[in-house]
């Protein structure tokens, strides 16, 4: 599948494109685009909503014009009221609209927590099935330029604590179209949070509409030595790691869990079991984190692995905006390299 | 009756909506009484907070509001719901946590919904269900209905930010919306002394180019015409209002209990509202204007009587649950 696979390289891609001329290639962001742009024409009960949205660059560009082509009742701006915004949008959810939230940081979701934890998660299960929430949120980590402590945080962890929600955190753009489709039609609030990194990057996307099941991790590379399980971000890092850690003789499998909450539990313990090693790569913070879910559910299989496993996260401290302290402070494929040179010294290869 | 209907700027009033006003009333109020009686027996196993005093809010303003019109209330919740039409059945199958309630017995008294009478669900946290009005609101208005969304909560919700990011939106948008503020003075035992400085609700209505008006929420004719005067504007495509109606509960925050033997209140003030009570007030008025007599008032009760025993048999007979019900509908499942 074309699809599926991750290049290394912008340079790399654009080969592989003119080598498939068959194959379009789109950016992350221009795919999130086209999946808004294709829900508004095909359901009229879409509709986007949130702060700049109708801006002139309309979010990093996933918004970029879709006032102009779809109407301010499509598309429309909102108060700096992100609480408030979301119960709007629950509301309008639970009388049959299907609204698309656009935050441009996942810094301002714990500003609507009430209605996303205590309304959108409850509101299907508290009254016996009789009405659900159509909503999707989409929120950006941003990453780099002194963003610092309230404009950087990954904040995954929080929304999978909370049944009634899922949580999904696409790495590529074929798979930020599909899901943001598939989210959209799920009926149950989505959470999807987007990785500011990514937007410039590309691969092939199909032009019509296609859905990427929510809950199905993708296996990025197959691999016998150790599994890297990575999330958004974080994917491409333990890409290029495994690339490298190839040309070392370690045979690294790298899975991009795509969605956190369902996690595909089936495919990560698949991978542990065959390669006894395993290492987590999340864009989040440790403690109770998703890296902390995944080796829950890899104890829970009863699986004895080869070597102690290992968790790549943000250290357990705000995000600092000093150039040198941010450097030190993201992990990246290096240290998935180190990992996983040190979990494969451990055991028989 | 043609006097007074006149002060209120009410001259076309049929005595049928009379009625309907008074039996909107006392039908909340019988049924928050049964609850006081039963509720000692253990059976109904979730908090109820009653809303005995407030009842002229809720029937008057939910007699504006069409079948298809949207209720967003809150956990003292009973009354807005039977006002707009809800069966005494489910919601007190609700309360008894039956499979057969509202909520499948998954909500309890806090949590009602009745979709059929434009009920969206309930919200028990305070200020929670106005942006949800909102919402719904917003949702009428894209589809083009002309559906308007009445939204109930008390001076608690008035302290929360939720309150003005939704009623900023509802003005901004000219959105179909009446916000009712059912003032009781109290969120739980804190007077609106203690938390408000200004203590004008109605009047920052002003501040969003909307209209506020006050009333005494214990004037079942007041409710209505402000309610009235609301709903039209609302429908016209207009915008909100926000009503501030003036009550008071009798029983406590939660529970069928009087709370001045707790010290939470004056006693003094208890009395001085119970001699306010809307239903009193309204029954004498329409008495003594001869729209009303003693036999209409008896077959009233017992008609209510009736199908208020109806609605505890029905749910003291109900089943509760199945425990498999546990893990389901946590999530709506594809294609259902």
């Amino acid at each position: 599948m074309p699809w599926t696979k991750i290049y290394a390289s912008r340079t790399e891609f654009e080969k592989a494109l003119k080598d498939s001329p068959g194959l379009r290639g789109i950016t992350y962001k221009e795919a999130i685009r086209e999946a808004t742009a294709q829900l508004l024409s095909a359901d009229k009960s879409v509709f986007v909503i949130g702060e700049g949205v109708d801006d002139s660059g309309g979010v990093f560009g996933t918004t970029k014009g879709l006032q102009e082509e779809f109407g301010k009742d499509r598309v429309m701006d909102s108060p700096l009221a992100e609480n408030g915004i979301t119960g709007v949008c629950v509301g309008a959810a639970a009388a049959g609209m299907k609204p698309i939230l656009v935050h441009m940081r996942t810094d301002f979701l714990p500003i609507s927590l009430d209605q996303i934890v205590n309304h959108a998660a409850k509101w299907h299960y508290m009254f016996g099935g009789l009405l659900n929430i159509p909503l999707v949120i989409r929120s950006i980590i941003g990453r780099g330029w002194g963003s610092a402590a309230q404009h950087s945080q990954s904040l995954q962890a929080m929304f999978m604590n909370i049944p009634g929600l899922r949580v999904i955190m696409p790495a590529t753009p074929y798979d930020a179209k599909g899901l943001l489709i598939a989210a959209v039609k799920d009926g149950n609030p989505v959470i999807m949070i987007e990785h500011r990194w990514l937007y410039d990057h590309m691969g092939h996307v199909p032009e019509e509409m296609y859905e990427v099941p929510l809950g199905k991790a993708a296996v990025r590379k197959t691999g016998k030595d150790v599994s890297i399980i990575a999330v958004s971000h974080m994917v491409h890092e333990a890409v290029q790691s495994a690339e490298a850690l190839q040309e070392e003789g370690i045979d690294a499998e790298v899975i991009d869990l795509r969605t956190l909450k369902p996690l595909d539990t089936g495919t990560i313990v698949e991978s542990v079991r065959k390669t006894g090693r395993l290492i987590v790569a999340d864009t989040g913070w440790k403690e109770c984190g998703a890296g902390a879910e995944v080796m829950a559910k890899v104890a829970e299989a009863g699986i004895t692995l080869k070597a102690p496993l290992v968790r790549i996260n943000l250290p357990e401290a705000p995000t600092p905006a000093s150039p040198v302290l941010e450097k030190a402070y993201y992990p990246g494929k290096d240290d998935i390299i180190e990992a996983a040179k040190k979990t494969t010294g451990h055991g028989k290869r | 009756m043609k006097d007074i209907l006149q002060k209120y700027g009410l001259n076309t009033l049929t005595k049928k909506i009379l009625l309907d006003l008074y039996k909107s009333m006392l039908k909340i109020r019988m049924f928050e009484e049964k609850i006081v009686e039963l509720y000692p027996e253990q059976e109904m196993k979730c908090p109820v907070h009653l809303c005995i005093g407030q009842e002229a809010i809720a029937a008057g303003v939910c007699q504006h509001l069409h079948k298809g019109d949207y209720v967003f209330s809150n956990h003292r919740g009973h009354g807005h719901c039977l006002a707009k039409g809800t069966k005494m059945r489910p919601l007190m199958a609700e309360f008894y946590g039956k499979a057969t309630g509202c909520s499948g017995g998954k909500g309890g008294s806090m949590h009602i919904i009745d979709v059929e009478n434009g009920i969206l669900g309930t919200s028990a946290i305070v200020g929670g269900g106005i942006p949800m009005g909102v919402g719904a609101a917003l949702a009428s208005s894209l589809k083009g209905e002309d559906s308007v969304t009445a939204i109930f909560f008390g001076d608690g919700a008035f302290d929360e930010g939720a309150f003005y990011e939704s009623f900023n939106f509802a003005t901004l948008k000219r959105l179909p919306v009446v916000f009712v503020c059912e003032n009781n003075f109290y969120a739980t035992n804190s007077h609106q002394s203690a938390r408000q400085s200004g203590c004008r609700i109605f009047e920052s209505a002003a501040s969003f180019d909307a209209r506020g008006h006050c009333v005494d929420g214990n004037d079942a004719l007041a409710v209505y015409k402000a309610a009235q005067d609301a709903v039209q504007l609302a429908r016209k495509g207009v915008g909100p209002s926000l009503i501030e109606a003036k009550t008071y509960r009798w029983k406590g925050h939660v529970g069928p209990d009087e709370d001045w033997t707790k010290g939470c209140r004056p006693k003094e003030e208890l009395d001085y509202w119970k001699e306010q009570c809307p239903v009193k007030r309204f029954t004498e008025l329409l008495m003594d204007k001869g729209a009303l007599t003693s036999a209409e008032v008896e077959d009233l009760k017992l008609a209510i009587t009736a199908e208020i025993i109806d609605a505890v048999e029905f749910a003291r007979k109900s089943a509760y649950p199945e425990t498999s019900a546990l893990l389901a509908d946590v999530y709506r499942e594809a294609n259902k």
